[in-house]
């Protein structure tokens, strides 16, 4: 059997999943996110490249005085470090390390590049509308119940149910 | 009560809890296959389900997990956060969030992990997502207003659906059960494998589908603490073994006027019966609250004793009840209520036509202890108050 197919039961990998997002909410009060800390680096990147345009844009600066310590000293940044570190060990765990390019059947490498980047430009874009993505938004909402991030749990996996079609050459034979 | 941080555990210590749970959090995504594209999308085209079932199975989990916790008084819900509400940006971030998802196969938390194990189309999508926000924030001034419209606040969604959060937590438990049921099927169909409903070990498969339901409907039919203590201390009261002493009206004015320092005054009623009338050097902690531990302290303070009053005798011994329960012993419950007080000293002083001379006593005393209590009640108007916390909500969400 291959190794990189041995994935842990959903249902299990669930519940540990589960717990984290519990114990994060039960130690810090807040939830787990990921689009957060990626909005860091957008903006520290913007800090460093363009520190006039940085001090004028009102976007960047209510992002500055949310964090005065700089924009990589955020809870997400180090949120996502541990996730690249979690994620590594538990690939290196499953024998699943190495440099590959994933993608749909009969698929070019250069189609599935520029569709990442793309799609994480819609991702990031949209993220930002909606005040969080899949993690912040959809997850930690509907651990509390927030009505917010429940609606915009709908609204993602509806609208990737909806696209799905257009784009099946990407992942399907057919 | 939890949350931990910022009051047990000092805030500095927050950003290597974000790593420690991150580790956590990187660690499950990719345990459960999320850091490989394939079975990411096949949540869109009917091959793998894998997404549904973890997403699913981890927001019943942290979602039960937060109901117990709040039901055994373990986390104050209050506080954490709650993602505010903006619904046209949300239902259009969501459904940009969507296409981006079946065009780039991931998200960005899964896009961090494929990119932890060597994926390079992880690392694409993360580059482009950072240029996505980028965007964003060049934008933002066009979008702004749609950014901002129908701002709703933190509502959660059982108060918009007019139901109670246990009810909702059973429902969405229902549905997610239903969803692991359903989308087995499907799979099945779409792999061209003969559909097994319950293959493997259908019992193992029920029982592990009873326990959220029946966490939900334990915390459903049981009390919260709250209840439970005032349900023990009732019990206890009424069979005679634990009955607060009372202290009279007069008794009480006297010994504020000779020594209110010995004393600790609580209006148990609301913080506005108070702000209109309240008894000299009272402090106002309604009875709804009095279970908190940052009062534990203040009603355990050994050369005061408590005396509690409300607008009920009923109201004021009960207090004294959950002081008690709280280890105080010798607290006092007021026999008249606050209005009966204030009418007996600050009302009008009725005499008869030919007063006894105890009657004439009484009410020569009354006049000078509403004197005299009102003067201590100027003098200590700046005295300390019971410590009002200021109770903030945590600042999350991915912004």
């Amino acid at each position: 059997m291959d190794h990189s197919n041995k994935f842990m039961n959903p249902y299990l990998a669930g519940v540990l999943l589960g717990f984290v997002l519990l114990v994060t909410i039960y130690v810090t009060g807040r939830g787990l996110g990921a689009s957060g800390a990626m909005k860091s680096v957008a903006v520290s990147a913007v800090q460093k490249a363009a520190p006039e345009h940085f001090e004028e844009t009102a976007y960047y600066q209510n992002y500055a005085a949310d964090h005065p310590d700089g924009p990589m000293k955020s809870w997400l940044v180090f949120e996502m470090l541990g996730v690249l570190v979690g994620a590594f060990l538990s690939g290196a765990l499953a024998g699943r390390l190495g440099l590959k390019l994933e993608k749909g059947p009969g698929v070019q490498n250069t189609t599935r590049i520029i569709g990442a980047i793309l799609g994480g430009f819609l991702f990031g874009f949209g993220s930002q509308l909606g005040r969080g993505c899949t993690s912040g938004s959809a997850l930690s909402g509907m651990a509390v119940m927030s009505f917010g991030g429940i609606m915009t749990m709908l609204a993602i996996f509806g609208g990737a149910y909806a696209f799905a079609w257009f784009f099946r050459k990407l992942w399907i034979k057919g | 009560m939890a949350p931990l941080i910022p009051d047990i555990i000092a805030p500095e210590y927050n950003y290597l809890i974000a790593l420690i749970v991150g580790i956590g959090f990187g660690f499950a995504l990719e345990q459960a296959g999320f850091s490989s594209t394939r079975k990411l999308v096949g949540l869109f085209y009917g091959y793998d389900f894998t997404v549904l079932r973890v997403f699913f199975t981890a927001g019943i989990t942290a979602m039960t997990g937060v109901l117990i916790l709040s039901h055994l008084e373990l986390l104050n819900t209050d506080i954490i956060f709650v993602n505010p509400t903006f619904l046209p940006s949300a239902l259009t971030g969501g459904v940009i969030m969507g296409l981006g998802f079946v065009i780039g196969g991931f998200c960005p938390g899964t896009s961090a992990c494929a990119a932890a194990i060597g994926k390079l189309d992880g690392w694409a999508f993360i580059l482009g997502a950072t240029l996505g926000i980028f965007s964003f924030g060049e934008f933002y001034p066009l979008l702004k207003d749609f950014y901002l419209m129908d701002a709703q606040g933190p509502v959660l969604i059982y108060e918009k659906l007019g139901i109670n959060r246990i009810s909702f937590a059973l429902i969405m438990t229902f549905i997610a059960l239903f969803a692991f049921f359903a989308t087995g099927i499907i799979e099945d169909k779409v792999n061209k494998r003969p559909v097994s409903l319950l293959g493997g070990n259908p019992k193992n498969k029920v029982l592990a589908a009873a326990i959220p339901v029946l966490l939900v409907l334990l915390v459903m039919v049981t009390p919260s603490r709250k209840e439970f203590v005032m349900s023990k201390l009732e019990a206890k009261a009424a069979s005679g073994e634990c009955k607060p002493d009372l202290i009279d009206a007069d008794k009480l004015a006297f010994e504020l006027t000779n020594n209110y320092y010995k004393y600790n005054v609580i209006d148990v009623r609301s913080p506005e019966e108070y702000e209109k009338f309240h008894i000299a050097t009272a402090i106002n902690i309604p009875l709804d609250d009095l279970h908190s531990t940052a009062y534990r302290q203040l009603l355990n303070q050994r050369i005061r004793t408590n005396v509690f009053y409300g607008a009920s005798t009923q109201q004021a011994k009960q207090a004294c009840l959950i002081a008690r329960y709280h280890g105080n012993q010798t607290s006092l419950a007021l026999e008249q209520t606050a209005t009966q007080f204030q009418e007996t000293f600050y009302g009008e002083i009725t005499i008869s036509d030919d007063p006894s001379k105890q009657e004439k006593t009484v009410a020569n005393f009354r006049q000078k202890a509403a004197e005299k209590m009102t003067e201590i009640e100027e003098n200590l108007a700046s005295r300390e108050k019971p410590v009002k916390k200021k109770m903030t909500r945590v600042q999350g969400g991915c912004s």
